[in-house]
């Protein structure tokens, strides 16, 4: 441990893991050379493969609890049990009326649960999870339960239209002990960097165009992994797995060797290139794909990104328990393969991107 | 008539530069350039600047560069000729110097355009062009530009793969200048396979926009400081001129007449020929328009400018070196600046300080920069005496 930086992480006095863990992504898929077809002649290079879009009776809150009940049972946890219902997103379906008391029903966590939705752009799901390594991790509460959930909104023919997608997962953190994975410690890095965002009222985000690269989420997520490493005196070696915030399949891939990690290292949680950008869900499926296949003692690096600007860092560590775990319940890579390829009509009907009055 | 030589010069790196603001970019390239010139303190200040007022909803420019850069009390104003500002506030400096009124004129470029993204920064850029009769058709520079090339290739009936010798050049030139925004060489597959912008205008036919800003100051040979540490470079020539704001409103759309007028008389103040210029610092904001600026300035006929740029003859060890520290598409496009780094880089070309870009026994420069379609044409003649 490097004792000048170890000061910044944040290590809970009781330690704390993930207890079960559980993705969700709708079946259907929008190749990007639909939007290609539609919106550029068919020319020009495509960020991603295709992206995941939410059915006509999808939303945060229906895909919360598929991936809240994924990590139920991933767990030998009563919901009764749960605390705190914690979702972040940027497509909660009001803008007045938590999404999480939705959920936190339907998963059976009522009545005695904190709950509330977080926004922080992409990075609203693992701010949540963050707080709920503390709220675990004080002894306020055995188990808390937090998510990224997002419909992610395109406006057409931008370019973010090629990867804004829906999916997420959920984790349920309570002690160490009982924990398949635990984490080692979090850092975060925030500044005021506006280079994306919405109003209220918009339908659509705006962003800064090139100013999203290098001065937002290639500064903030390099600061907050190599931050993490210097901290806990570890190198890209330590781990076996790293994961980022995927906006599309170049920025992870160009974060990685930034900070000095292989294509082997990435390519389990790069999900991208195959579902899109699910914002407050990118970098917490690519864990959830990660701890599918994981193998005790296996160590995981996720840095996820919010524009506006932040990142959040987690060094994870799995435990044996992982082994009988992992298959309760549908893969992260079952919900992948589950496809159906829709075109742009069929999108933009099922987006209700057609106006009718 | 008076000499006036460049006594100082400065610059800063061209890109997008989003943390640092329009008087600090103005400012850091005074600083460089002051302290080059050996501490002369100027007493007048020409701004070039282009976009400020739409970009940044800054104006008044003169007034605040001169104040953050602790000048307050200096006669102070900008020049504004869309692509040839930088052009303007040079000859603005080099008329004040020469008629004697002032001793040293500081003469600054500078341009932001990282403040603004996406349709406010083309709405800006299509002010430059006839408001009434061209940007309300939804016209832009870069449409113009298109529209300028397959006139082009129509008329002389040339291979489109030709326009790929100027950003070529550009690139394999800016490698070796540490200010450029783009330091790196392309291979003409990479710039066959580019993504087409306006038809037949690719992406390497485009420079782009950046940020930046450049300095230098001017004034007579007797008021240098002691010991005056570089060889001297004069300016001999100086001239600005005018053509029509519309393309449409020209007989021939495929002559720079401006800019051919502007060459002329420059040379002829200078008492040269363009022949016996080493190195041109030309207005390549389009691939088309460094052709076009090659038939002008007399290098080649009507027709044949893009013949001229074939096997390498504008590199830096051809016959017409153009560009040679990358020139807008490879060092960047810094809008109202570009006259003054034209300014800088023929300077450090002709005192020998260009380094790995040296042109070897230059002696004479000449820099252009337009306004548009040479809507208006700054140029310059800049010797070693």
């Amino acid at each position: 441990m490097n004792e000048k930086l170890e000061n910044i992480l944040l290590k809970p006095s009781r330690p704390v893991g993930i207890v079960g863990y559980g993705a969700y992504v709708p079946r259907y898929r929008l190749p990007a050379t639909e939007i290609n077809r539609i919106w550029r002649g068919g020319e020009g290079g495509i960020p991603v493969k295709e992206k995941a879009v939410p059915g006509r009776d999808e939303d945060v809150a229906t895909m919360s609890i598929e991936a809240a009940r994924n990590a139920l049972k991933r767990s030998d946890v009563s919901p009764r049990d749960i605390r705190a219902v914690w979702i972040g997103s940027e497509s909660h379906p009001y803008a007045v009326k938590p999404t999480s008391t939705v959920v936190a029903e339907a998963i059976g966590a009522v009545p005695n649960v904190q709950a509330g939705d977080w926004q922080f752009a992409c990075k609203a799901g693992t701010e949540a999870i963050v707080a709920a390594i503390g709220f675990v991790g004080s002894g306020m509460a055995d188990y808390a339960m937090a998510m990224g959930m997002d419909t992610a909104q395109g406006k057409p023919g931008d370019a973010l239209e090629y990867t804004a997608a829906a999916g997420g997962a959920a984790f349920l953190l309570g002690p160490a002990e009982e924990s398949l994975a635990v984490i080692d410690c979090t850092y975060s890095f925030v500044t005021d960097t506006p280079d994306f965002w919405r109003r209220a009222y918009q339908k659509y985000p705006e962003h800064g165009q090139r100013f999203t690269g290098e001065p937002a989420y290639f500064k903030h997520v390099t600061e907050a992994g190599k931050t993490l490493m210097e901290a806990t005196a570890t190198s890209p070696d330590d781990y076996a797995y790293a994961v980022f915030h995927q906006p599309n399949t170049k920025f992870p891939q160009r974060a990685a060797s930034m900070l000095g990690f292989s294509n082997e290292q990435i390519t389990t949680g790069l999900l991208a290139p195959q579902i899109g950008n699910t914002y407050a869900g990118a970098a917490i499926i690519g864990l959830t794909a990660i701890l599918d296949v994981a193998k005790p003692g296996e160590r995981v690096l996720m840095v996820s990104f919010g524009s506006g600007a932040g990142s959040d860092a987690f060094s994870i560590t799995v435990t044996d328990s992982i082994l009988e775990r992992q298959g309760r319940a549908p893969s992260t890579s079952d919900y992948i393969a589950r496809r159906t390829e829709i075109d742009y009509a069929t999108y933009a009907r099922q987006r209700g991107k057609l106006l009718m009055k | 008539m008076t000499q006036v030589v460049i006594a100082g010069i400065g610059q800063t790196p061209v890109g997008e530069k989003w943390d640092t603001s329009l008087r600090e970019l103005a400012f850091y390239a005074i600083e460089a350039a002051q302290e080059d010139a050996g501490g002369l303190r100027p007493q007048a200040l020409y701004v070039g600047n282009m976009l400020a007022p739409q970009l940044s909803g800054q104006a008044h420019i003169g007034a605040l560069v001169a104040d953050f850069a602790g000048m307050n009390g200096i006669e102070a104003v900008t020049l504004e000729a869309a692509g040839a500002s930088g052009g303007a506030a040079l000859r603005s400096g080099y008329m004040a110097v020469a008629s004697g009124l002032v001793d040293v004129a500081l003469v600054v470029g500078v341009e932001k355009f990282t403040d603004q993204v996406g349709s406010i920064v083309e709405d800006a850029l299509a002010t430059a062009s006839d408001s009434d009769y061209e940007a309300v058709q939804g016209l832009t520079q870069t449409a113009q530009a298109a529209l300028l090339m397959r006139r082009y290739i129509f008329e002389f009936d040339v291979p489109r793969t030709a326009f790929a010798a100027f950003p070529l050049t550009a690139h394999a030139n800016a490698v070796g200048n540490p200010n450029a925004m783009f330091r790196k060489a392309i291979r003409p597959e990479v710039y066959e396979r580019a993504g087409m912008v306006s038809d037949p205008l690719n992406m390497f036919d485009i420079a782009p926009n950046a940020d930046g800003a450049a300095a230098v100051i001017l004034t007579r040979p007797e008021l240098l400081p002691p010991g005056f540490p570089h060889p001297l470079v004069q300016i001999t020539g100086s001239c600005l001129v005018t053509d029509t704001l519309a393309l449409h409103d020209r007989p021939d759309p495929l002559v720079f007449h401006a800019a051919r007028l502007s060459v002329e008389r420059a040379c002829q103040q200078a008492r040269i020929t363009p022949l016996q210029i080493d190195d041109f610092e030309l207005y390549d904001a389009y691939s088309i328009y460094g052709v076009l600026s090659l038939e002008a300035a007399g290098f080649a006929d009507r027709g044949e400018g893009w013949r001229l740029a074939q096997d390498n003859c504008i590199g830096k060890e051809g016959t017409l070196p153009v560009s040679s520290m990358g020139g807008l598409k490879a060092r960047g496009n810094p809008g109202g600046a570009t006259g003054v780094y034209q300014a800088v880089e023929s300077t450090l070309q002709l005192r020998g300080q260009a380094q790995d870009n040296q042109i070897p026994n230059t002696r004479r420069a000449m820099i252009q920069c337009l306004g548009g379609p040479a809507s208006t044409a700054a140029t310059h003649i800049l010797e070693v005496p």
